[in-house]
């Protein structure tokens, strides 16, 4: 700490003469604790040392991230801003329409990062023409992931409706199965709800009601006939599901105790740390009839407006953040694709080059949407409503469709 | 006590005996399940834990778990396990459990043997504070740390030193002894009020100091008072992670709570359940050792000797 | 009691007779307020300070970030209405009944608990010593770690109820933790096992505190041992139970790492405490000013509770 004041009155004494003084040091806020992810930001630590630059951890796991925000808030509000912080879509935004973050446009041109970087995601990376957060990487969670040796035992094959994914599970219930492997958590049901509604009112449906946050979608036939479908699902859940972690569910799968969880791209993680190779011992499909659409979440580093003479170690961190290697290697281990479609798939297995071809194409056909209960659809207080409803509905404090409808209705719209 | 259970026939207390060692067992058996549930957990392997029983013995057991959680496991990007959080957290709860404890020990003994008028509504407003939610404090303190921060500059520029302004564990052990005082207080005060009052009045006819008087004629009879307020405030400081994670995160000054934290709670990501039990049991050592060493001054009879002398 | 306070107010008083002229007497005698009073001030800083920071600003439109811009009542309108319209339940709705369930149930049980098992070690008996850290020790444990362990054993696929069935008992049936309706007793039973221990100690410690000439007295009079406890030390604890009220008042108050790590909030959020919703809205949705006008609601709450009781526990003195 001594260091820190003596080089903080050293900067003072001499802020107008010196770049020389630079800080050669940049303090990263994050919550990616576990083996597998600090593996791969463990990649960028090294990038930016090979540089010069020294690397202060600040990490602050819980919650996914809810903690770590809670800590960002304090620190903010000390006036000690982080160098850059993770951050999830509409945070970016808050601090930026706070005035908290900094200004990377001239480097996110000279890199390129406009053309490279799909739109949906510069939405939030870019606030008011301004670039201030770099995105690491883009998640995906409309995917199903299967237990091969199940799938052949009760003979399914890769279920391209909402009815035929029905048939699929009556099939393994039939054999003895747990046919859908839930985590009974709010944001596990949420998760699996937007591929729901992605399936049963289709790519401009999903636009309308979850980014829109279209009324009229949201109180439609559709609207209801998508709850019906999640309750249709619920059938399929063992007694035990409430409260599971989203892992337990995965390792059910892995097991074979169940043929198939809904969950997003960071499933894979597990599968691997269970030496479950893709195509032989796992499937992953797109969720049934959401196949040419991805809904996405993506992992931000949010940039701090640090003073002037961080400001160099702030432009290294981002460029290595957005540069193809560091996309590529990081996103192989995190499960994830790389945040710009010119990234090379070579080193991803069969499932991450999917991802890679169907984020292409979505970015190019207009049909990549945020996922409303990761927090890219809507603002966190909508998002939250959204899990409450959609909980709600599958613990039975709200019975029927109709009612969900009024209620997700209500929150959302208590919660503009 | 123990007068009045050897005073009743052989037979009857024989009996007693037996009822009363029968029910501490059970009790004992029933708060032991979970620690059982963990330390069995923690000599598994990832294999014995998804497939088997979680109450069974480890069918081959293995200490890796506490040899990665020890000095292995990741805490962020450091791969160090969880050995060197140790120190950072002691550097900010002794002090903070030694201040506030004291603090309170005075403050009761104020509030019971020095009484003024309007000691009620001061000890009944510090009482309330122990119910302020720490969520809603930590955004106007961390401004307020902010401003120390500020000053310790400031300080620095004009005199070379900070004195210890903006150091994050001199902000912790701030924080911990302004929340604890309500309790400190409340313990000392409680135990102070059936204090006789007489050993203090006679002190002060024999001519002993304000001072004089709580270091020779409170203090030493304040042995299991103390204990508990020591317990109390070392368990709750050394296990707080709100006010740790939001004023101390980073790797440096990180406490224990935020790195056995950081080692627990995974975001996405494979959860290593034998390490994170190996690892809350070690992180919790202290606060063990604290209580068995502590529990020594647990004894009887202090007063009526300080009443006799 | 009533012979402890007159006889400290007499020493005080002779005590400013005799200091008038005397700088020495005078030091003597503002010394317990000088001691006091940084104490003092720094709670009426951090804590009633803070206290007004957060109703101003339930009063504003803060979101994010605090918003100093007042804007009236809203955020108490949209909690009343919660509480008071609210089918199916609102989150608030469950939170604060929740509390009621648990605040009771928690501080009931641990103090009876804990007066008994202090009661029953204050017997003389042999390995004390390794007796009262094992009542102890779950206050040492992180929540966040003992949260999964009591989340596997109450889990009906993973622990208790398996065992049992694996041992033969097949009709034994235990599934609260996954019943919206009963989760909430889930959460009783992790903190009694986690609070009562601590309980214990301050009982302990308040009978260690007690004159054992006192107790000799009572028991030439002939009391049974029963009667020792009800008439003579139990009333003699008062203290001890008053610190005990407000300790266990103030964890079942602030218990939040309890419903996460336990039960992840709960099937369709049912075990959402207070707590909870104000972390919850303050910190993750974003709404800061529901936070702190839920925050302000729960302060109410505990003054309405405690005030009274602070009121007649520290007026009986007086008499």
């Amino acid at each position: 700490m001594r260091k820190l004041f003596m080089a903080t009155a050293f900067l003072a004494a001499s802020a107008l003469t010196a770049h020389a003084d630079d800080v050669k040091e940049v303090q990263m806020l994050h919550w990616w604790t576990s083996g597998g992810e600090a593996a791969a930001l463990n990649v960028l630590k090294q990038d930016l040392a090979k540089e010069g630059y020294a690397w202060k951890d600040v990490p602050v796991a819980g919650g996914g991230g809810d903690a770590a925000m809670t800590a960002l808030k304090a620190m903010v509000a000390a006036g000690n801003y982080p160098t850059a912080s993770q951050m999830l879509g509409y945070t970016v935004l808050d601090y930026a329409a706070a005035g908290k973050m900094g200004d990377l446009t001239e480097t996110a041109i000279a890199e390129g990062w406009d053309k490279a970087v799909p739109a949906a995601l510069q939405k939030f990376a870019v606030y008011d023409g301004k670039w201030v957060a770099a995105p690491v990487n883009v998640h995906s969670v409309n995917w199903l992931w299967i237990n091969k040796a199940v799938m052949d035992k009760i003979g399914g094959t890769e279920p391209k409706t909402f009815d035929e994914f029905i048939a699929l599970l009556d099939k393994a219930k039939a054999a003895g199965v747990t046919p859908l492997a839930l985590g009974g958590q709010n944001w596990q049901e949420a998760t699996m709800f937007d591929s729901v509604v992605l399936s049963t009112g289709g790519p401009e449906f999903y636009k309308k009601a979850f980014n829109e946050l279209d009324e009229e979608s949201l109180k439609s036939d559709t609207m209801k006939k998508s709850f019906d479908n999640l309750a249709k699902l619920k059938e399929y859940v063992d007694p035990n599901f409430s409260g599971r972690d989203w892992n337990l569910a995965t390792a059910m799968v892995i097991k074979g105790d169940a043929l198939v969880q809904v969950m997003g791209d960071w499933a894979k993680g597990e599968f691997k740390a269970a030496n479950k190779v893709p195509g032989t011992d796992f499937l992953c499909y797109r969720f049934p009839g959401t196949d040419g659409s991805v809904i996405y979440n993506s992992d931000m580093f949010g940039m701090f407006d640090v003073p002037a003479d961080q400001k160099a170690a702030q432009i290294a961190l981002a460029k290595a953040t957005l540069s193809k290697s560091f996309q590529s290697a990081f996103n192989v281990v995190k499960g994830s694709v790389p945040a710009r479609t010119d990234v090379p798939d070579t080193d991803f297995d069969a499932c991450g080059k999917k991802g890679i071809a169907d984020l292409k194409a979505a970015n190019d056909g207009g049909t990549l949407f945020g996922s409303l209960a990761q927090g890219y659809g809507a603002p966190p207080a909508v998002a939250n409503a959204y899990k409450d409803v959609v909980s709600k509905f599958v613990h039975g404090q709200i019975t029927t469709s109709e009612e969900a409808v009024n209620q997700l209705v209500q929150a959302i719209d208590d919660a503009k | 006590m123990s007068a009045a259970v050897s005073a009743r026939p052989a037979g009857a207390s024989t009996m007693n005996r037996i009822v009363i060692y029968g029910l501490l067992a059970i009790f004992a058996v029933i708060y032991l399940i979970p620690l059982f549930v963990m330390l069995v957990t923690s000599f598994k392997t990832m294999d014995e834990i998804q497939n088997g029983n979680m109450l069974a013995l480890p069918q081959s057991p293995t200490v890796a778990p506490w040899v990665r959680a020890w000095g292995e496991t990741c805490v962020g990007l450091t791969c160090a396990g969880i050995k060197g959080y140790f120190w950072n957290s002691i550097k900010m709860v002794v002090p903070a459990v030694a201040i506030s404890t004291l603090l309170g020990a005075l403050n009761g003994y104020v509030l019971t043997k020095w009484r003024f008028k309007g000691h009620k509504l001061v000890f009944g407003l510090m009482l309330f504070a122990c119910f302020i939610p720490f969520q809603s404090v930590l955004l106007p303190m961390a401004t307020i740390l902010g401003q120390f921060g500020q000053f310790g500059k400031f300080l620095y520029n004009s005199t070379g030193l900070t004195f210890g302004f903006g150091n994050p564990t001199v902000n912790l052990v701030f924080v911990h002894v302004v929340y604890g005082l309500g309790f400190t207080t409340l313990f000392f005060r409680n135990y102070y009020e059936a204090f006789p009052t007489e050993l203090v009045k006679a002190a002060m006819v024999d001519g002993a100091s304000f001072f004089q008087i709580f270091r020779r004629v409170l203090l030493p009879n304040s042995l299991p008072i103390i204990v508990v307020t020591v317990i109390y405030q070392f368990t709750n400081i050394w296990n707080d992670f709100l006010f740790a994670s939001a004023y101390a995160g980073s790797g440096d000054v990180m406490p224990m709570t935020v790195a056995l934290n950081n080692v627990v709670n995974t975001s996405t990501g494979v959860v290593e359940y034998n390490v994170n039990m190996a690892a809350a049991m070690i992180a919790a050592l202290p606060t063990l050792l604290v209580y068995i060493l502590a529990g020594r001054y647990f004894v009887r009879g202090l007063m009526a000797g300080a009443v006799k002398g | 009691m009533a012979l402890t306070t007159a006889t400290s107010t007499k020493t005080s008083s002779t005590g400013e007779s005799v200091s008038t002229k005397s700088p020495r007497a005078w030091l003597q005698q503002a010394l317990p307020k000088i001691v006091l009073a940084p104490s003092f001030a720094i709670t009426v800083i951090f804590v009633y300070g803070f206290i007004i920071w957060t109703i101003y600003l339930s009063f504003t439109n803060s979101k994010a970030f605090p918003n100093y811009v007042l804007t009236g009542s809203r955020a108490y309108q949209r909690l009343w209405r919660w509480t008071f319209e609210s089918d199916p339940p609102s989150s608030w709705y469950t939170s604060i009944t929740n509390m009621g369930i648990f605040g009771v149930l928690y501080v009931v049980i641990c103090l009876a608990l804990g007066l008994f098992l202090a009661i029953l070690l204050d017997q003389k008996i042999r390995g004390e010593g390794i007796l009262r850290p094992i009542y102890l020790y779950p206050m040492a444990l992180s929540f966040i770690v003992t949260g999964v362990a009591w989340k596997w054993f109450l889990d009906p696929g993973l622990g208790l109820e398996q065992t049992l069935h694996q041992w033969g008992w097949t009709s034994f049936h235990f599934d609260w933790i996954k019943n919206k309706d009963f989760v909430i007793y889930t959460v009783v039973i992790a903190g009694v096992w986690q609070a009562s221990g601590f309980v214990m100690a301050m009982f302990l410690a308040g009978l260690r505190g007690i004159d054992s000439e006192i107790m000799k007295a009572a028991q030439i009079d002939g009391a049974s041992t029963l009667q020792l406890y009800r008439r003579i030390i139990i009333p003699l604890l008062r203290p001890v139970f008053l610190s005990a009220f407000i300790v266990l008042a103030h964890m079942a108050i602030k218990s939040y790492d309890l419903v996460v790590a336990l039960t992840s909030g709960g099937p369709g959020g049912s075990a959402w405490l207070p707590s909870n919703f104000m972390y919850e809205y303050t910190f993750k949705r974003n709404e800061m000013a529901v936070g702190s006008a839920s925050a302000v609601i729960m302060l109410m709450t505990i003054s309405a509770i405690i005030v009274p009781y602070l009121y007649s526990e520290l007026r009986e003195k007086n008499k």
